[in-house]
């Protein structure tokens, strides 16, 4: 392990206790808020509010480090010309900002299915929403436990 | 700051098959929420936009927020239905893009 990224872990996880204790003392410090999250819903639905189901989002219950969360989403579609996934947005409730990414799909997707890796403060629920050329808004909501530097959690 | 890309998928398929692809690229993906060792923030520096098009047709695109983790790495599907040339795109804050071609032939 080279220095920076010794530096970089320790630096992290320095941060990482910081939050924790942040956490603990119920301050909401730098975090994303409700309105935030919904705002950034609404803005993504066009106003709709989002039905359950038709989105699954994969997810490990417990992720043992915040820097680096395996997330899949799928979303059930035929993924034809006229009926097909746009976009998959994923937010984390409890951010220091709640947006993760955007995934945008086309019938050339074949399947709307995506992972990738992202970071999380602490324990805190991630949503995926999904949105289909017909305008139908489709939404998934995960609880993942972060455990903070393997200090129990 | 971004560094070589590895993309994976199949050699070939027959059409109407769909393959996953999957990439992956070093960045640091700074976020703008940390400081340095004299208390100042970092700047944020990420990799904002990832495409992926096939013959010129978009497939799949991802736009980025400091949440994703360092080094970015996704995984998708592409129907493919002729032989061609998938490109993918990565840019970053600093407007820096970095390009990546691959080919796949029908069975």
């Amino acid at each position: 392990m080279n220095k920076s990224k010794r530096q970089f872990l320790g630096r992290t996880l320095g941060v990482s206790a910081g939050m924790a204790v942040t956490a603990l003392l119920g301050s909401s410090r730098a975090l994303a808020s409700v309105e935030d999250v919904q705002k950034a819903i609404e803005a993504f639905s066009g106003g709709k509010t989002p039905a359950e189901g038709v989105v699954t989002l994969t997810t490990p219950e417990i992720a043992e480090n915040g820097n680096s969360v395996p997330i899949s989403v799928s979303v059930d579609s035929p993924m034809s010309e006229d009926d097909y996934v746009e976009s998959v947005m994923i937010l984390a409730e409890d951010n220091p900002s709640a947006l993760v990414a955007t995934f945008h799909f086309s019938p050339a997707s074949g399947e709307a299915v995506a992972s990738t890796r992202m970071r999380l403060a602490r324990t805190q629920n991630v949503l995926a929403v999904a949105k289909m050329s017909n305008g139908d808004v489709y939404s998934a909501t995960n609880n993942i436990k972060v455990t903070i530097g393997g200090c129990g959690g | 700051m971004a560094a070589k890309p590895r993309v994976k998928i199949p050699k070939s398929a027959a059409a109407g098959d769909i393959i996953t692809v999957k990439t992956l690229i070093s960045h640091k993906m700074e976020s703008g929420q940390r400081k340095d060792d004299e208390g100042n923030p970092i700047p944020r520096d990420i990799i904002n936009t990832f495409t992926c098009t096939f013959n010129g047709k978009p497939v799949f695109s991802c736009d980025m927020d400091p949440a994703v983790s360092a080094n970015p790495y996704f995984e998708f599907k592409a129907k493919i239905t002729e032989a061609g040339t998938f490109t993918f795109t990565w840019v970053d804050d600093a407007g820096e893009v970095t390009e990546m071609t691959k080919d796949i032939a029908l069975k």
